[in-house]
């Protein structure tokens, strides 16, 4: 689960880390407020953002910057409903805006190969990391934390120095701890500070100082471990969950929806992915990745069955079922129960291999479903029936 | 011979007294595995599958009174990681994790304990393991299998059912199957199973089922292409339509940042002499091609 920054910003803080002060704000109104108290405060900016789950905000206009409640106004307004890659903005970030003297990028996250947290660090900050990778990758500096025990500091240290942060020892190491801290305290995949930042600030006898702190903040929590955490579910931002996928999530599908017309139902997640990729290949377009998962009994196929059904543009149905733990004919049931329940008519190829595939097999057949043996003849039928669906639909309609 | 299970499998189950612990050591047994023991703290002195397998407290007591070899683990997530350091600290030396949704930094903790230990973990979040003839550990239906002389390894639990029955309906049969498992930190990868086929005197071709996220099968294959150059080798790879950044059901399987793609993977693997199926079900042709004749 992926958390707005606002909210990952807010764990930062619980977790000691440097965060300026910011405020989230849903309207003009609330953005005009909030700027004036940022103002009074002794900023001569304000920095507005657009608060959407997905990178490039700033490349597509989602942060300006303001320099008085007029001008505050005019930008969140503008901000405030925007379209950034297909996700409407509901809600914008105010804080003041600060004056940066070098940007970094630092990172906690899960490496896979080495089955470790791995820290990537590197002095190229504000830009995507992907891209330091591709044109730089000696910019990068690597090093995993302790499997048992975390980062140690002498490895803090390492990475600070070698990111050029010898100026602001103590800082980096307490940050580079804390962001292993704060992804093991939360279960986190991803803590990503980008920029993290030495920014100046002028204190009220006018001197100045300089500070690290982390300007951007982004967290990806493992949805394993949710169930641990009850506070942080609540950080699930309904503004960003479609109501399929919050359907599906409660009836503990894995639901992904996608643009074609033919819509899947397969136990498993690998054989899920190869049967919309069989589709593909047949000559279809998948609608959705679903995996009804092991032992599913015949309601799960019945919620399986209305969400697919949920999609206007699915007007055929391929349903692909290996039993291992899960039983064919438990699900052919399901199949049925969900046929007489379902408010359109799509047609549906049925294939049920494995355990009690041969209990299936006459349910199958009394329903009249059509069947397939194999999984490429399966995918083949679902695509001719779904280009025969669409022939009739245009033919109708000329 | 065979990789992780065989003749030699004394096998101990973790969470025996459960529902799926229940069922699948029962159907590990009437596949002809040797089960010899099982453990769920506060049951220790009850019996299972009909009186026949001593349950105990503590794996290390299992461990002591009937020299089990080898952990299948049924135990809920929460618990999951805390039992596969309890097998590996009691000696047990190839522990299959089946449960699935196991946080992934507990697993961090817990591949350390086991590597220390100097045991193997398959999993979590996998189906086990097969050696057609003589022992299955895991849920894989047994009926699937013919008995051969080609490895299979695979992420996925169905998609590797969907290989091997395809395999075995071509008439090519197994030394062994294995699936390690669909999450993103996993006990044993493509590359520690490629190593044990490859000192296998009786895996003589490989089948390797990969799917989209992370590097595993990048890594496997750059391996295989050096090391196993003249051994006939096929794949195929899960995700091709997958869109980037969604977690395709494994928790592992994502596309992220451009990478972790089926075309980096097919790339991959056909540099390194692999023929990559375009569904399961080639396969067997493909290994034919390639050389095969078992």
């Amino acid at each position: 689960m992926k958390l707005q920054e606002a909210d990952a910003k807010s764990l930062l803080v619980a977790q000691g880390l440097p965060v300026p002060p910011w405020e989230v704000a849903h309207s003009v109104a609330e953005a005009r407020s909030a700027t004036e108290r940022f103002l009074a405060g002794g900023a001569d900016k304000v920095v507005i953002k657009a608060q959407v789950l997905i990178g490039g905000r700033g490349k597509a206009g989602g942060v300006k910057l303001a320099g008085s409640p007029d001008e505050a106004e005019q930008v969140a307004g503008a901000i405030l409903g925007m379209d950034i890659k297909g996700m409407t903005v509901r809600k914008v970030l105010v804080g003041p805006a600060a004056d940066i003297v070098k940007e970094f990028y630092l990172a906690a996250v899960l490496d896979r190969a080495e089955r470790g947290i791995l820290l990537m660090g590197s002095a190229e900050g504000g830009v995507e990391i992907e891209q330091v990778a591709a044109a730089t990758p000696e910019a990068i500096v690597r090093l995993h934390a302790h499997p048992l025990l975390g980062l140690q500091d002498f490895a803090a240290r390492e990475m600070a120095f070698a990111m050029g942060l010898g100026a602001h020892l103590k800082a980096a190491v307490a940050i580079a701890k804390g962001l292993v801290t704060t992804m093991r305290a939360y279960d986190a995949d991803l803590v990503e500070i980008n920029p993290l930042a030495i920014i100046r600030e002028t204190a009220a006898d006018g001197a100045t100082q300089e500070r690290l702190v982390c300007l951007d903040a982004k967290i990806t929590l493992d949805d394993s471990a949710l169930a641990r955490h009850p506070g942080l579910e609540d950080l699930r931002d309904p503004d960003e969950e479609a109501p399929e996928d919050k359907e599906a999530r409660e009836a503990g599908l894995t639901f992904i929806k996608l643009d074609g017309t033919i819509g899947c139902m397969v136990n498993g997640a690998g054989l899920a992915m190869t049967t919309m990729d069989l589709v593909k290949r047949a000559g279809g377009e998948p609608a959705n990745f679903l995996d009804i998962g092991g032992g599913a009994r015949a309601e799960k196929v019945a919620a399986a069955m209305r969400l697919i059904l949920a999609d206007p543009k699915v007007n055929a149905i391929l349903v692909n079922i290996f039993g291992g733990i899960t039983r064919g004919d438990e699900v052919a049931r399901g199949l049925i129960e969900a046929r007489a329940q379902q408010t359109r008519e799509v047609p549906m190829v049925v294939r049920i291999v494995g355990t009690n595939a041969a209990e299936a097999a006459p349910l199958l057949l009394e329903a009249r479903f059509e069947t397939a043996a194999s999984l490429d003849e399966a995918a083949a039928k679902a695509v001719a029936a779904s280009k025969r669906a669409t022939a009739e639909a245009t033919g109708a309609i000329a | 011979m065979s990789i992780l299970v065989g003749r030699d499998t004394r096998l101990l189950v973790q969470g025996i007294t459960g529902r799926e612990g229940g069922f699948h050591a029962q159907a590990s047994r009437d596949y002809g595995t040797n089960v010899v023991a099982g453990v769920t703290p506060g049951k220790g002195g009850q019996s299972a599958l009909d009186g026949t397998v001593p349950v105990f407290d503590t794996v290390a007591e299992a461990v002591r009174e009937t020299g089990a070899n080898t952990s299948l683990i049924f135990v809920p997530a929460a618990g999951a990681p805390d039992a596969v350091m309890e097998a590996a600290e009691a000696g047990i030396a190839t522990i299959f994790c089946i449960t699935e949704g196991i946080p992934a930094l507990d697993m961090i903790a817990a591949v350390e304990v086991v590597r220390e230990r100097g045991a193997r973990l398959i999993g979590p979040n996998c189906p086990g393991a097969t050696s057609p003839g003589r022992a299955k550990v895991g849920i894989i239906p047994g009926s699937i299998h013919r008995e051969g002389r080609v490895g299979v390894v695979s992420r996925s639990g169905t998609l590797t059912y969907e290989a091997v029955q395809a395999m075995t309906d071509a008439g090519l049969g197994q030394s062994t199957c294995v699936g390690i498992g669909g999450d993103p930190i996993i006990g044993t990868t493509f590359l520690d199973v490629l190593q044990l086929f490859a000192a296998d005197d009786e895996t003589d071709a490989i089948v390797l089922i990969g799917e989209i996220g992370g590097a595993a099968e990048e890594t496997a294959a750059a391996w295989a292409g050096e090391h196993l150059a003249d051994v006939p080798k096929v794949a195929f790879i899960a995700g091709r339509t997958a869109p980037e950044g969604k977690r395709m059901g494994h928790a592992g399987a994502i596309i992220s940042g451009g990478a972790g793609t089926a075309a980096s993977k097919v790339e991959a693997l056909e540099a390194a002499g692999f023929r990559v199926a375009g569904s399961p079900t080639e396969l067997p042709g493909l290994l034919r091609d390639a050389g095969y004749r078992g």
